[in-house]
């Protein structure tokens, strides 16, 4: 990266934001997965490499996978919080590989979010 | 809180925020001030409702409308036809929740419902890896607006304004230290942040560090601009690798990026930063003795004969920071004093991150506003106690400097002036809940044996008093404890917060004095009846079955590991006291409340007796100092 101006911190907002942004015809679909020291101590590594290779394995190019912070929610380790297109972001607690992989099946694939994985909807407050 | 007619009630997840809800606010408040409804109706930021596509959301209570404003020209209007004329605006009306999906919402969910993010604002949302996702999240426009439209006296004087105070524990104002380290001339001056973190069960600091790197480093840097210093390190303890590599990382690529090094933004302003990893010592979290430790010397405190902004590291002018503190500046300077305090309360403003655990079935990381009690923490945010038929029994705060709070005090806000009140401190916000299974003194203990091993052995009182007390302590739990114990044990603590040079022997003695306070008679029970009531002094304990309440249904005796419960299935058992090992397994594991647990005379005594010593065992009054708090 080259050095930044302050004008240019608006251009990389506005850019990664497009980049990211979820579109029917861009990323349809964002999965975060928690990857605190909390998270990684129960197997967020796992779920992390589980779902990368379900995506590679049908070559799909339009999900965005992110390593991210603790959730939060520690005693619920792992957790991963997909985000569609159209629909609030939905937090996943306790998974395993089985369960990533249905979660990833019915959410991901099919739009559906696994109600008896699922823990909440929607965003955090911040303010 | 008054009264008021209605309350709308203005999503503040992150994507209402996003799409400018804080505008939307602003514009409510005034144009219900300009009918003068704002005494009547209160504008109240609230966690999502799962909306987001349709943000910002506003719906109102006790009407329940869901509005969605999509721009603020829409406000007026909406305030003119809900509330003035009293109709619904359906232009601008959304289906209620209940039409979205039947996962539970933000609302729902009390652990999400109390909190309000501003130091944890990125957590779970970036890639903490990547500077570009923090900049997309506003990072570095804090820093941008210090450098380029403020001097740095408004810098301080924002900060001073917010009333934020420093979250490493003692809560000195941010403010007035950063005027006195702008306030000193030097040719070189430091920023140090303090991520050491070495209270048994406090893990906040760590996750900020891990979550969001750049919030830290940004906040150290204003800092840099607003004490005219231009070197900065992080303290961080090598126990904390990840934390360690996600800022080296975030560091590497502000170095990239021109934010560090010299002439930042083109201002001509210069800063530099380095990660020092200590090796884990508790004493290294104190100032004085962290300056030492990153100077290479034996992390030892000194005398405060002058404060650190005045001579610090290297005797040097030094304004040292926690790292939550640090975290939290950005977000003020962009947004100013005033959004600060508009949560929190007059002297404790905005909010603060707690790290909760023990035996809380949520064990997690929260922030809350601090006008919020520790009964919303502990059974709202907490879920509650974790293990079925346990009841609450206290909270611990503050770690090894701090104490315990019993029941009848969770009403309190967790405000340095209520916290303090109740014996304990909010510390850096490691929250440790305890149930009824848990030992007052031996939790006392446990902080004593702690301290004396983490004292840095400067001072006689802290290195000598320390371990006289864990002594006093360890002979109470053995079963030989002494009349007077309790006296020698208040008097040694008087002595050695009194004398001792740092904050780590002046709060030493806090775990025994605030059990004391609230929990005497336990300490009585353990030294004249030889009685530990929870099973937890093995040496103080006779575990006994009920026969009355016992269904024989065996499971004790899976549980016991030395064959000590004997007795036909369906048919009461009993402990050959012989065998039995006191490890509380039985007890543990008895779905029937048919262990008791009787004092060490029992072992010996006949039926009769234990019959007896079973029936006084009934709830065991806390003898309890009740103290006033007020706000
Ligand atoms: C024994 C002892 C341990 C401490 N440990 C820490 C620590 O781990 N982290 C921390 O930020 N402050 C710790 N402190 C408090 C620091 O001395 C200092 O007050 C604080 O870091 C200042 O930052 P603040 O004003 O932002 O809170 C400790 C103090 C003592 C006496």
């Amino acid at each position: 990266m080259s050095k930044i101006k302050i004008l240019d911190l608006q251009k990389i907002k506005e850019k990664n934001k497009a980049e990211f942004e979820l579109k029917k015809d861009g990323y349809r679909a964002r999965v975060v997965v928690h990857m605190g020291t909390c998270g990684v101590a129960s197997g967020a590594t796992n779920i992390l490499t589980t779902l990368l290779n379900e995506i590679s394995n049908i070559r799909l190019k339009d999900v965005n996978v992110i390593p991210s912070g603790c959730a939060g929610l520690c005693a619920y380790e792992p957790m991963i919080t997909i985000e569609t297109v159209d629909q609030p972001p939905v937090k996943y607690v306790d998974l395993n590989e089985e369960k990533t992989k249905e979660v990833f099946k019915e959410h991901i694939m099919g739009g559906k979010p696994v109600k008896k994985y699922a823990l909440v909807s929607g965003n955090e407050a911040t303010y | 809180m008054e009264r008021f007619r209605a309350y709308a009630m203005l999503c503040a997840g992150i994507g209402c925020i996003e799409k400018g809800a804080m505008k939307v606010k602003e514009a409510l408040e005034s144009e219900l001030k300009k009918w003068g409804l704002h005494e009547e109706i209160y504008v109240v930021p609230t966690g999502c409702d799962g909306f987001c596509g349709e943000g910002p959301v506003l719906s109102f209570y006790p009407d329940a409308v869901f509005y969605s404003i999509p721009s603020v020209e829409d406000v007026p209007k909406l305030v003119e036809e809900h509330f003035l004329k009293g109709r619904v605006y359906h232009k601008l009306t959304i289906p209620g929740p209940y039409h979205k999906t039947d996962i539970p919402s933000m609302n729902d969910v009390p652990f999400f419902r109390y909190q309000a993010l501003r130091v944890l604002r990125n957590r779970g949302l970036i890639d903490p890896e990547k500077i570009e996702d923090y900049i997309t999240r506003d990072g570095y426009l804090g820093l941008a607006k210090a450098l380029t439209r403020m001097i740095p006296e408004e810098i301080v004087k924002v900060v001073a304004d917010s009333g934020l105070r420093g979250r490493g524990g003692a809560g000195f104002p941010t403010g007035k230290k950063w005027e006195l380290g702008l306030k000193i001339k030097s040719d070189l001056k430091f920023v140090v942040c303090n991520g050491d973190e070495g209270d048994p069960g406090a893990f906040m600091d760590r996750s900020v560090m891990e979550a969001d790197p750049h919030a830290v480093i940004e906040g150290m840097i204003i800092c840099g601009v607003a004490t005219q210093s231009h070197k900065g390190y992080i303290y961080v303890r090598a126990e904390y690798p990840m934390a360690v590599r996600r800022l080296q990382k975030a560091i590497d690529q502000c170095y990239e990026a021109g934010l560090l090094g010299s002439n930042i933004f083109d201002t001509g302003f210069d800063f530099d930063l380095e990660i020092y990893q200590g090796a884990g010592a508790f004493v290294c979290g104190e100032a004085t003795a962290l300056m030492r430790s990153i100077e290479g010397k034996r992390g030892m405190p000194r005398p405060k004969l002058w404060r650190s902004a005045v001579k610090g590291l290297w005797d040097k002018p030094t304004v040292l920071n926690n790292v939550e503190t640090f975290a939290n500046i950005p977000q003020i300077v962009l947004n100013g004093s005033e959004w600060y305090r508009s949560l929190g309360t007059e002297k404790s403003a905005g909010t603060k991150v707690f790290a909760l655990t023990g035996a809380i079935k949520n064990v997690g990381l929260i922030e809350v506003p601090m006008d919020t009690t520790l009964r919303t923490i502990i059974y709202d945010i907490g879920s509650g106690i974790k293990k079925k038929g346990r009841k609450f029994k206290a909270v611990q705060l503050g770690g090894p400097s701090g104490g315990c709070i019993p029941e009848d005090y969770l009403n309190i806000f967790v405000t340095y002036e209520d916290i303090e009140k109740s014996g304990a401190i909010v510390g850096s916000g490691g929250m440790v809940v305890m149930d009824d299974s848990n030992c007052m003194v031996s939790t006392a203990k446990f902080f004593l044996d702690f301290t004396a091993d983490e004292s840095c052995g400067k001072c006689v009182p802290c290195r000598i008093g320390t371990k006289l007390m864990l002594d006093i302590l360890t002979d109470i739990c053995k079963g030989q404890g002494k009349e007077g114990d309790i006296e020698t044990l208040k008097d040694l603590s008087e002595d050695i917060i009194s004398t001792s040079l740092c904050g780590l022997g002046q709060s030493a003695p806090n775990p025994v004095l605030s059990t004391l306070r609230y929990f005497k008679n336990e300490y009585e029970m353990h030294i004249r009846d030889k009685w530990c009531v929870t099973g937890v002094c093995r040496d103080l304990c006779t575990f006994y079955i009920d026969e009355s309440l016992c269904k024989g249904c065996g499971a004790c005796v899976r549980a016991c590991p030395s064959k000590a419960i004997i007795g036909e299935k369906k048919k009461p058992h009993m402990i050959i006291q012989d065998n039995c090992v006191q490890c509380r397994s039985c007890w543990d594991t008895c779905k029937f409340n048919s262990i008791k647990i009787l004092p060490l005379s029992a072992r010996k005594a006949g039926e009769a007796e234990i019959a007896a010593m079973a029936a006084a065992l009934t709830e065991i009054p806390a003898e309890r100092e009740l103290v006033e708090v007020t706000r």
